[in-house]
């Protein structure tokens, strides 16, 4: 970047002719800091570019051909067109959203539950907290092949445990039809999201003043009324960061399904990230695996202005009061 | 006084806390269980709670059944410190330069940075295929190195800014008043300082590496060798069967490090994670 730039920014030490010296020297510090700064970020700016953004460019340009094993050609449009008048775009796209929908609400309300349970001043809450980390650090692909057997039908401990209290009358495969299947797959994604959902959101109910429960204690205001008029509106920021990000990582959850259901049965749990893998890598349709990306990226790239967006409003409204 | 609760309510608040953590804990409870009973007892329906002749022997066969998996098991654990240290070595400069400096560009190079976390390798997988394998590194350990680390830097980067902000300048400023240069400071001054937030970024890069390996396996690796334990334990699922109680025995012996690492130093973890979000 510019060698200048040091140039641009405002003296910030202390004034007076004394300092005159001082600061022809700390400007030349300044100077050079900018430099400096760079040439630190420039390995890890370098190796991103390398892996992520040039892969980025290259996904683009790859989902304007048919690309696949033998070879490339530019075919424009066609790969999109024919993404988009195919019905099964819209199906797995609204089948996406359902998912992150459901995924995310759950996330967010039991993370909210969570961390309230575990704020609670009662004997044992360190322990509890602890107990509650185990998904959050254990290999994803892990956790699911435990659930796989889990849900087994015949020999699972949950097709068991409902036919020992009488619900189900009969072993159930539970990801052998289309709903259950996609139930189960939200129900394992919630497993993996939840302990860091709840960890962040406790972290936020530990930050706020315990003056602003106090005062309203001695008001005489319920628990309810403090849960709903302090802590909500005071961990809002750490809500909506923990949704957004819950967002972003259930519609790239991939781990999850593929081992659980691989999409199916009958795509019932073919997701955008699946349909994208399936297609490319799968049946080595490099462009249309490619266009299908792109509108993943997109997508990802609105839940973030989107959030970015909430901030800022939030920042505001903070400020101004 | 506020903090009291009628007993009814203590009640009520344990119940929830044993529905909350049943759920988080059922997988690796039942995990556990099946391990510990021999196959035969696994296939029976309907399901049996308890079985007579609990044993460990799942844990003593499994070596038989794939004898690749020490291998799988020190893949994982190189993989994962290799993704660390490689991600450190960028993350440190990075992260630095981040905390301590005003350059104009700062923040929206940030959040570039950050930007990177939207996206899973997922999305990228047809380019980073191509990209390894023009540089041959498909079916090497590479192959799950540089992708891995790649996706972990904004992360440390943001973690370790957040500790570094919290260092002293003072002592910085003195060395290089005194003469020193910025990267003899950052080397004798900063980074001694910061041993203690730089092994928290480690440890949740580590974590983080270690839970993250399956989908690069499976697609940028096809040699046994080289397989990471995620991906290995597939292996048990076999043409006629799939032996459970051994693939359970293999992922509990394969989650137990993390586990121990995670015991020991989760309250920094905790707070080092979390100070990063929580500040604002």
């Amino acid at each position: 970047m510019t060698h200048a730039s040091g140039d641009l920014l405002p003296y910030q030490g202390e004034r007076g002719g004394s300092a005159q010296k001082k600061q022809g020297m700390l400007q030349g510090l300044m100077r050079s800091q900018a430099t400096f700064a760079w040439l630190l970020i420039a390995p890890a700016a370098l190796y991103l570019v390398l892996v992520v953004a040039w892969p980025l460019v290259e996904t683009v340009r790859l989902s304007f051909t048919n690309a696949n094993i033998g070879g490339e050609a530019y075919i424009g449009t066609a790969n999109y067109e024919k993404l988009l008048s195919s019905r099964k775009l819209g199906q797995t796209v609204s089948r996406t959203f359902y998912w992150m929908f459901l995924s995310v609400s759950f996330k967010i309300i039991f993370g909210l539950i969570g961390a309230t349970l575990l704020n609670a001043a009662i004997p044992g809450r360190a322990l509890f907290r602890m107990l509650v980390m185990p998904p959050w650090i254990v290999p994803v692909a892990i956790g699911c092949f435990g659930w796989l057997w889990l849900y087994n039908g015949h020999f699972g401990i949950i097709s068991g445990a409902l036919q020992y209290v009488g619900i189900l009358d009969g072993p159930f495969e539970f990801l052998a039809y289309k709903q259950s299947a996609f139930y189960s797959a939200v129900v394992t994604d919630v497993w993996v999201g939840l302990p860091m959902v709840t960890i962040f959101m406790l972290a936020a109910m530990q930050g706020v003043p315990r003056d602003l429960y106090e005062a309203a204690y001695v008001d005489g205001a319920s628990r309810w009324y403090r849960f709903r008029r302090i802590t909500i509106p005071q961990i809002l920021p750490v809500i909506i960061t923990m949704s957004i990000l819950s967002i972003i990582w259930t519609f790239n959850s991939f781990e999850i399904i593929w081992i659980l259901t691989e999409g199916g049965p009958r795509s019932a749990t073919t997701t955008l990230i699946i349909d994208t893998y399936k297609m490319a890598i799968a049946n080595f349709k490099f462009g249309q695996g490619a266009a299908r990306a792109v509108i993943v990226v997109t997508l990802l790239s609105v839940f973030s202005l989107v959030y970015l967006f909430a901030l800022h409003q939030i920042k505001k409204r903070f400020e101004a009061a | 006084m506020m903090d009291r609760y009628s007993l009814p309510h203590k009640v009520f608040l344990y119940f929830c806390v044993v529905l909350f953590l049943g759920f988080i804990l059922l997988p690796f409870f039942e995990m556990f269980m099946t391990s510990l009973r021999p196959l035969e007892h696994l296939f029976r329906s309907p399901y049996q709670f308890w079985s007579d002749d609990f044993s460990f022997k799942a844990y003593s066969q499994m070596w038989e059944t794939v004898p690749m998996l020490p291998r799988y098991i020190a893949n994982s654990m190189l993989i994962s410190i290799s993704v660390t240290a490689l991600a450190l070595a960028f993350v440190i400069p990075a992260a630095y330069a981040y905390a301590r400096f005003d350059f104009k560009g700062k923040s929206l190079s940030l959040g570039i940075f950050l930007a990177v976390n939207m996206f899973s390798g997922a999305v990228l997988l047809i380019p980073l295929y191509k990209l390894l394998r023009n540089y041959g590194l498909l079916n090497t350990y590479f192959a799950m190195i540089v992708p891995g680390a790649a996706f972990l830097v904004p992360m440390g980067i943001w973690l370790l800014k957040s500790y570094l902000e919290k260092i002293p300048r003072e002592l910085e400023e003195a060395a290089f008043m005194d003469g020193a240069s910025r990267l003899y400071t950052l080397r004798r001054v900063v980074l001694p300082l910061a041993v203690p937030g730089l092994i928290v970024v480690g440890v949740a890069v580590f974590l983080s590496a270690y839970a993250q390996q399956f989908l690069f396996a499976i697609t940028f690796n096809s040699v046994k060798e080289f397989m990471p334990l995620p991906a290995g334990i597939l292996e048990f699922i076999g043409y006629q069967s799939v032996k459970w109680n051994q693939m359970m025995a293999a992922s509990i012996v394969g989650i137990l490090p993390v586990l121990v690492i995670f015991l020991f130093l989760q309250r920094y973890l905790v707070a080092g994670l979390t100070a990063g979000a929580i500040k604002e």
